[in-house]
């Protein structure tokens, strides 16, 4: 399959959100529903065939001396201000995107197909706004294909802002409740702040590289393929500095901040939790799989310059590193389900963050050169596992939601026996996300956390540590839902599982999340496009192989079956279980710092600034108009006897002073 | 040096104008207002025949005494109770006005008397023929240099639009 | 004694004040229609004057008064006709009491 089908992939989303977003409202609900799976599974079989081809099908510029290298199918002027300062609009297919066109096309289908049952009631009639639903679906779609290949900076930031804007209109898609409004205004809010930095980061970036382009800011302008090429670009600006840091330091922590943004990290985590107010579908395609992975592809994108400025990753590493435990921390005591998931999420893109961020270890161009890139590798690796097994999760999620009508867990319970298939389905999610072999998790955490022990053992069992962190929340909330004591059924309805357009996806994602750990990552997504020899390290797999199974254990004791433990822990540790259960106070911190102190001591004095004399001078001038408007009205009264008083008088003076100037 | 009776009509017809002005505009009643108002047209339509313009003074009495003085009683008939009189003036609204209208009087009387030479001219004998019927049918309906067939169709067209308006103000909706 | 110019333009000047005066004082807009009438007849009668005694050979001044008798029918017939519609619509005819589209 030629790879220039790669536009068609890109553009069949587009014309279908504008398809079902004119033409829907005239049409029957379920019919547009149809034709946006039918026009994602085309998209989808294009994007397979299209990545399939690129990793291993015959040569079409691809290959060279052994090393995969980016081809760029199109790239045309999209807008050209002078000459050097032009914006293009291309496609670029390289190892990271065409693993993520996979990754987007497998669970955006999967999406599509399942919210075809579950944006139904229980009688099979289609939601208000259905149509609209499936148009923002392949919108959101579109903006995430176009983002992955981009070729240059300022497309991707365009498409970073079309995701954050798709994202806020499907966490809104209720939006008759306040909640989810707040919520989407919330995300928008929260991620535009980062998009400034992302926008600041590329305009110093580009100011000193003269470029946008991908291909030149990495291999500089001439196109030569080596290392030092790749510096030249760093190299013109080398001298310059401020507040003592280089200003590419500067750019890219910058473009770090626009990335944390988007894929929620700390202290810009606050909106995924509340993202969760929209449809489940959405919250598994955009706020689980795709769209918050979107500042990991940017770390990653620009990986080869992170790789030089060492103080950048440093930053990265660290919050990388904190945020997972913190949200892994957060996600042990939440009692919403797809809020612990989310915060599950939020930790496994700090993994992927921070395993980004140990690739460089030890510094050194030579040795990254050498071979090094083992985490580079591993988190592209967990990015697409993690986007597997997530996805199963939240559909399993929104199939309970769906057959209980609550996110609370406490209004679950013991629904293994009304739902087998989902109970198996997010068994399987569970253990490939607590990494238990042979599942997808196993190996891509497993080269995660052989890349942080390479950084250095802190690291290392910092992260082992979050690992059986992850392993306990999640069989904590599994045990919750599936077991725990027998279900009360409230409803008329006992819960059981969903039609096939829902179980079939679960059927599908589970068996991906199974074999997802054999794909040959290694070998296909290097950073370099060289392959990457790498065996199972023993040791490190051992050891969290045992830590993840303490995990589960401990949940299996405390979780199970119903008994006191978890809540005598919860007396004993109120105050931490408190603290944590309202996310460590960050929301209030948030609510502290914008509207005790932005607003009261910057906003309001300006408001009255804007108030008082803005406003107050124009009041004036309209007040003095009026009023004088008002008193010369009376000269005009509509009596004519009036005005001819003031003509006589007028034509009088005009005698008089004739006759005067006549006779003098 | 006129002929006495001459000078007799032009006596009697200036004292007519004067005293039935001023009634017009001072009655309370309209109807007699109106009334005055022939007489002054009537006194106007002599001063015409006086310097010769016989044709005028026939289209004088014809049109202004004959059909607007006409018009005028039909409407005041049609909007007053007869015999009833007009409220009296306030007296500051009538001051007001006296002092405006002499103040008129008094500036262009000043400047008729400070003309008063140019003012007396002698009538002169004008030509038998200057202001016959035909004369005027000619002029009016000409396009020479003092031909006047331009104004003519203008108030034609004029005359057409006011016709028009006549119907439309007076139609029933 | 000789009829001079002045002569015929006194009795104008008067016929003249006296619309004036009619006009700036009467209420009644039948009256003031009337008062209007004054005022052109004594125009008509200084066009014809002047006509007479400055240029006895033409006939300028008569053609215009000819036409202003005919627009002062045409415009008084309109008026009237105004007048007596607002009549039927407010039972009014004095100037100072139709002030419904006044501010």
């Amino acid at each position: 399959m030629p790879l220039s089908y790669t536009i068609a992939v890109v553009a069949i989303p587009l014309l279908m959100f504008f398809f079902l977003g004119l033409a829907g409202v005239k049409m029957d609900k379920k019919l547009t529903g149809v034709l946006g799976v039918i026009g994602m599974l085309i998209t989808t079989i294009l994007a397979y065939g299209v990545a399939l081809t690129y990793f291993f099908g015959s040569d079409q510029g691809q290959m060279a001396d052994g090393v995969r290298q980016a081809v760029v199918v199109c790239n045309p002027d999209w807008l050209s201000f002078t000459q050097t300062l032009v914006v293009r609009m291309g496609i670029m297919l390289d190892p990271i995107a065409a693993m993520m066109l996979i990754v987007i096309s497998t669970v955006s289908l999967m999406v599509h197909l399942y919210s075809l049952g579950y944006m139904c009631d229980h009688h099979g009639h289609a939601e208000k706004g259905f149509q609209r639903y499936y148009a923002f679906l392949a919108l959101f779609t579109f903006s995430m294909l176009g983002l992955v290949v981009a070729t240059n900076l300022f497309q991707i930031f365009i498409f970073f802002e079309m995701v954050g804007l798709s994202s806020y209109l499907l966490i809104g898609f209720y939006y008759q409740s306040p909640a989810a409004v707040h919520a989407s205004k919330k995300a928008f809010i929260v991620t535009r702040l980062a998009d400034l930095f992302f926008l600041l980061g590329i305009m110093i970036l580009s100011y000193y590289t003269g470029t946008f382009d991908f291909h030149q800011l990495v291999f500089g302008s001439n196109g030569a393929n080596s290392l030092e090429v790749a510096q030249s670009a760093i190299a013109t600006s080398g001298g310059a500095t401020f507040l003592g840091c280089s200003v590419m330091a500067w750019a890219l922590t910058f473009i770090f901040i626009g990335g944390a943004g988007k894929s929620a990290m700390y202290p810009l985590h606050i909106w995924l939790p509340d993202a969760m107010e929209g449809p489940t579908p959405v919250s598994a395609l955009i706020h689980a799989a795709t769209m918050v992975v979107a500042g990991v592809f940017l770390v990653a994108r620009l990986f080869p310059l992170y790789v030089i400025e060492q103080g950048a990753m440093d930053i990265i590493c660290v919050t990388g590193a904190f945020t997972a435990f913190y949200a892994a921390a957060i996600a042990c005591v939440q009692s919403d389900i797809k809020r612990a998931l989310a915060f599950s999420t939020i930790s496994q893109i700090a993994f992927m963050m921070t395993s980004l961020a140990v690739s460089s270890a030890d510094g050194g161009l030579i040795e990254i050169h050498g071979g090094q890139g083992l985490g580079f590798m591993a988190s592209m690796f967990h990015l697409f596992t993690h986007a597997m097994f997530k996805a199963l999760l939240f559909l399993c999620a929104g199939a309970i939601i769906h057959a209980v009508h609550s996110n609370e867990n406490s209004q679950m319970h013991g629904l293994h026996k009304y739902m087998p298939i989902t109970s198996f389905a997010f068994l399987i999610g569970c253990l490939a996300i607590a990494g238990i072999p042979p599942f997808a998790g196993f190996w891509s955490k497993d080269e995660i956390l052989v890349a942080c022990y390479e950084k250095g053992l802190g690291w290392g069992i910092w992260m082992s540590m979050v690992a059986g962190m992850t392993a306990f929340y999640m069989f904590r909330i599994y045990f919750l839902i599936f077991h725990w004591k027998k279900h009360e059924v409230h409803t008329e309805h006992a819960p059981s599982d969903q039609p096939w357009t829902m179980t079939l996806p679960l059927i599908i994602l589970a068996a991906i999340s199974i074999v997802a750990g054999f794909v040959p990552a290694h070998d296909m997504v290097t950073w370099d496009g060289k392959e990457l020899h790498t065996q199972l390290n023993w040791t490190v797999a051992g050891t969290s192989v045992l830590i993840a199974c303490i995990g589960i254990g401990l949940a299996y004791k405390m979780y199970f079956k119903e008994n006191e433990l978890p809540d005598k822990l919860q007396a004993r540790f109120s105050g931490l279980w408190e603290a944590a259960y309202r996310r460590f106070y960050m929301d209030e911190l948030y609510q502290f710092i914008t509207h005790k102190v932005i607003f009261q001591s910057i906003c309001k004095p300006i408001a009255r600034f804007d108030r008082a004399v803005i406003d107050g001078f124009f009041n004036l001038l309209a007040s003095v108009t009026g009023s004088a408007a008002y008193g010369i009205r009376r000269l005009q009264n509509g009596s004519i006897q009036s005005y001819v008083y003031v003509y006589l008088v007028g034509a009088l003076a005009l005698a008089v002073i004739t006759m005067v100037c006549v006779l003098i | 040096m006129e002929s006495v009776g001459n000078l007799i009509l032009y006596f009697v017809v200036a004292l007519v104008i004067i005293v039935c002005s001023v009634l017009t505009v001072t009655t309370r009643q309209i109807l007699r207002s109106a009334t005055y108002l022939l007489f002054v047209l009537f006194a106007t339509a002599v001063i015409y025949f006086q310097m010769d313009y016989a044709f005028l003074g026939a289209v004088q009495i014809a049109v202004y005494a004959g059909g607007i003085v006409v018009l005028f009683v039909f409407a005041i008939l049609l909007t007053h109770q007869p015999g009833k009189d007009a409220q009296q003036v306030e007296s500051t609204r009538r001051v007001l006005g006296a002092v405006a209208a002499l103040l008129a009087v008094a500036v262009c009387g000043f400047g008729l008397f400070s003309y008063a030479n140019f003012c007396g001219r002698q009538l002169a004998e004008i030509p038998a023929d200057a202001v016959t019927i035909d004369t005027i049918g000619r002029f009016l309906l000409s396009t020479d240099k003092l031909g006047y067939l331009l104004p003519f169709e203008a108030i034609s067209v004029l005359l057409l639009a006011c016709i028009i308006g006549g119907v439309v103000i007076a139609r029933r909706r | 004694m000789n009829l001079t110019l002045l002569m015929y333009l006194v009795p104008s000047l008067v016929m003249f004040g006296c619309g004036v005066y009619g006009f700036l004082t009467r209420k009644n807009m039948i009256a003031i229609m009337i008062s209007l009438e004054l005022m052109l007849n004594s125009v008509d009668i200084n066009f014809v004057v002047f006509n007479r005694y400055l240029f006895p050979g033409q006939l300028d001044g008569m053609f215009f008064t000819l036409f202003a008798i005919g627009i002062a029918a045409a415009e008084t017939a309109l008026a009237l006709a105004i007048i007596i519609n607002v009549f039927r619509v407010a039972r009014k005819v004095d100037i100072n009491q139709l002030t419904k589209l006044k501010f």
